[in-house]
């Protein structure tokens, strides 16, 4: 009973990481870049949602759409202004250029006067709810976490699946040129997988904004979101769900069976393993490069 | 304008290329010798932080701008070579000798961390060594016994047999004689062949390869080198700092060593030490810059951050070379009087330069 409680706290906070890593995970598929700044976009929005709810009085629901859709038009007039310039660069001028994105934001929220330096606490309609099945007991937010993800993660597959639109980002995820030439847009379809990514932090943020708290430095959470996207393989989608899974569960194991401070280094340890036998992850592809 | 005429081919492999460069070394050497006497004691200490810095951006700058491998935990190695240097000065240990071990060490830990990025590459390295940094920090925290573990550790200021360098100024030469050792080494190092190996991986890993280049050997002997000057650029760093605790080596030290080599400009020796310029000067204008502002914008605690952050994104958008790049620019500028054109360091712009296919 008690492993199963672990697993399923374990698997709550996963579903985090998950969705976390699903935004580096569309983010690299698309545009080849990885974006050290997904974790403080997470941060904006966790905060957007406590502007709509707390200041602007907005019911629940509308605040949760106005935020996600407030973080997915910011994402893309972010690539817009500094991501677009400097495509084609190394991949390590993006990098440093995300983590300047991330200091900055982070120090734009901490710079507003009597929010930014404070800890919040979100005011969702189903805090402090429990689920007794026998002795295990589960809260909401953990079930609406899990839930949450498994609603987006079919919703985003339909949307790779079957609409032009996920098919086109596809294509030019797979090879640029070919799918320039072929007349898909791939200038605003990279600007629109940053909307989504950054949407998807923003949801992200929201789902984990009842479980801790919204502070300025909640976006650290997004360095353990990459072990779970290079567990999964740094270029699948429900790779970056199912790594974000099982560190969030080796995480919850690891800190009840294992001396104190094995928690924090388990997810790394299980990355390092992982490079060490299946550098690829566990549904990354395998490409070498031909002279 | 310069024409440089080479008459001998050892011309080519000089140090100093011409009497220009003599002449403007010679005023840096002047000038840092002089320092103790010219500058007061609060820049003086700046000035020690700025060598300490540089050395350990000579390392990353090897690693990172001549062999092309990123490292994001590289503060691990910053904190294997202080608390080694801690624990062995503590111990009665002379300084020299520690200040070795602290090298050595950190080189045998830079080789642990290569092994497995023998491996991966591009953005998977950069997770390892990520990984490999969380795990250090969390360990020296744990080690109690050994570390002291978050409660800290005091240093002991350095003793070279009975002679005690405690004092700002002798700790400021002991510093410059490493600092320009390691600056040395590295530029010999750099026209070696071996440098060059490191040059051509950076360039193209399989052309490298094709050309003879033992891909692993030197992909390792670049960790270890790098990891060496991290590890005594750390062992300099807990004797200035004097009090060790985990958090100095977290993931933002490492990101601020990063963002010291690319704000410096990667790929050129000069480009460690303007960035350790930019990582200590920086501070101390925002400082300075907080009294001019409204209260509200200068004395919030996230404009370190956000000043950091927005430089950082002009730096890549507008000058990915860095200062140095700034600073050839100039120089070409003025060289080639009425002749500089706009786009003479034109970066070449690809539609997709695909990393996963390398």
């Amino acid at each position: 009973m008690q492993l199963l409680q672990l697993l399923i706290s374990g698997a709550a906070q996963g579903c985090i990481y998950g969705l976390i890593a699903l935004g580096f995970v569309l983010i690299y598929k698309a545009t080849e870049t990885v974006s050290f700044a997904q974790g403080d976009l997470m941060m904006v929005g966790a905060f957007g949602g406590l502007l709509t709810m707390t200041l602007l009085g907005f019911p629940f629901w509308l605040s949760v759409v106005a935020a996600v859709v407030g973080m997915g038009l910011f994402g893309i007039v972010l690539e817009r202004l500094v991501i677009r310039p400097i495509l084609g660069q190394p991949a390590f001028s993006i990098v440093m250029l995300t983590i300047g994105v991330g200091y900055l934001l982070r120090g734009l929220i901490t710079m507003i006067p009597n929010i930014g330096t404070e800890t919040h606490t979100l005011p969702v309609p189903y805090a402090g709810q429990v689920l007794k099945l026998g002795t295990l007991v589960i809260s909401a937010e953990q079930i609406v976490v899990i839930g949450a993800t498994a609603v987006l993660c079919a919703l985003l597959f339909a949307m790779f699946r079957y609409s032009k639109l996920g098919v086109a980002m596809q294509a030019s995820s797979q090879n640029q040129l070919a799918a320039y030439y072929m007349g898909i847009p791939v200038k605003r379809l990279n600007g629109l997988v940053w909307g989504l990514a950054a949407g998807v932090a923003a949801i992200a943020g929201l789902l984990l904004a009842p479980i801790t708290f919204v502070h300025a430095n909640m976006g650290f959470i997004g360095l353990k979101a990459f072990p779970a996207a290079v567990v999964g393989g740094f270029g699948s989608l429900p790779g970056a769900i199912v790594g974000g899974l099982i560190i969030g569960i080796v995480e919850a194991i690891a800190g009840f069976y294992l001396p104190e401070g094995f928690k924090d280094i388990a997810p790394y340890l299980v990355v390092l393993i992982m490079l060490v036998l299946k550098p690829n992850g566990l549904f990354g592809e395998k490409l070498r490069k031909k002279v | 304008m310069r024409f440089l005429f080479k008459t001998n081919y050892d011309q080519d492999i000089r140090l100093a290329k011409h009497g220009g460069h003599v002449f403007w070394y010679g005023l840096l050497c002047l000038f840092l010798l002089a320092a103790p006497w010219v500058i007061d004691e609060y820049w003086l200490a700046q000035l020690t932080f700025v060598l300490i810095y540089g050395i350990v951006g000579l390392g990353l700058m090897l690693l990172a701008g001549f062999t092309g491998l990123f490292s994001l935990g590289h503060a691990a190695f910053l904190g294997v070579g202080a608390y080694t240097q801690a624990a062995l000065v503590n111990a009665g240990v002379p300084f020299p000798i520690a200040l070795a071990c602290a090298g050595l060490l950190a080189a045998a830990v830079g080789v642990v961390v290569g092994l497995p990025a023998l491996r991966v590459k591009g953005i998977y390295l950069g997770m390892a060594t990520l990984a490999f940094g969380f795990i250090v920090e969390e360990g020296i925290a744990r080690w109690e016994s050994v570390t002291g573990g978050n409660k800290g550790l005091m240093v002991n200021p350095p003793q070279l047999f009975d002679w005690a360098l405690d004092s700002t100024n002798e700790f400021y030469f002991l510093c410059l004689v490493v600092c320009v050792l390691s600056t040395l080494a590295i530029v010999n190092l750099m026209r070696s062949s071996t440098g060059r190996a490191f040059v051509a991986i950076r360039d193209s890993e399989i052309s490298a390869q094709s050309m003879g280049i033992h891909l692993a050997r030197y992909k390792t002997l670049s960790f270890a080198l790098s990891a060496a000057l991290a590890g005594l650029g750390g062992a300099l760093y807990a004797h200035k700092i004097q009090f060790l605790s985990p958090e100095q080596f977290s993931i933002i030290q490492s990101i601020d060593l990063l963002l010291m080599v690319v704000i410096g400009g990667l790929g050129s020796i000069h480009g460690a030490f303007l960035g350790a310029i930019f990582l200590i000067v920086m501070p101390q204008l925002i400082a300075l810059g907080k009294d001019t502002l409204p209260e509200a914008i200068g004395q919030s605690a996230g404009l370190q951050g956000a000043v950091y952050g927005a430089v950082l994104i002009a730096f890549v958008l507008f000058e990915p070379m860095g200062l140095y790049g700034r600073w050839l620019k100039v120089r070409a500028y003025f060289q080639l009087f009425p002749f500089y054109r706009q786009g003479m360091f034109k970066r070449q712009k690809s539609f997709q330069k695909s990393d996963r296919l390398k």
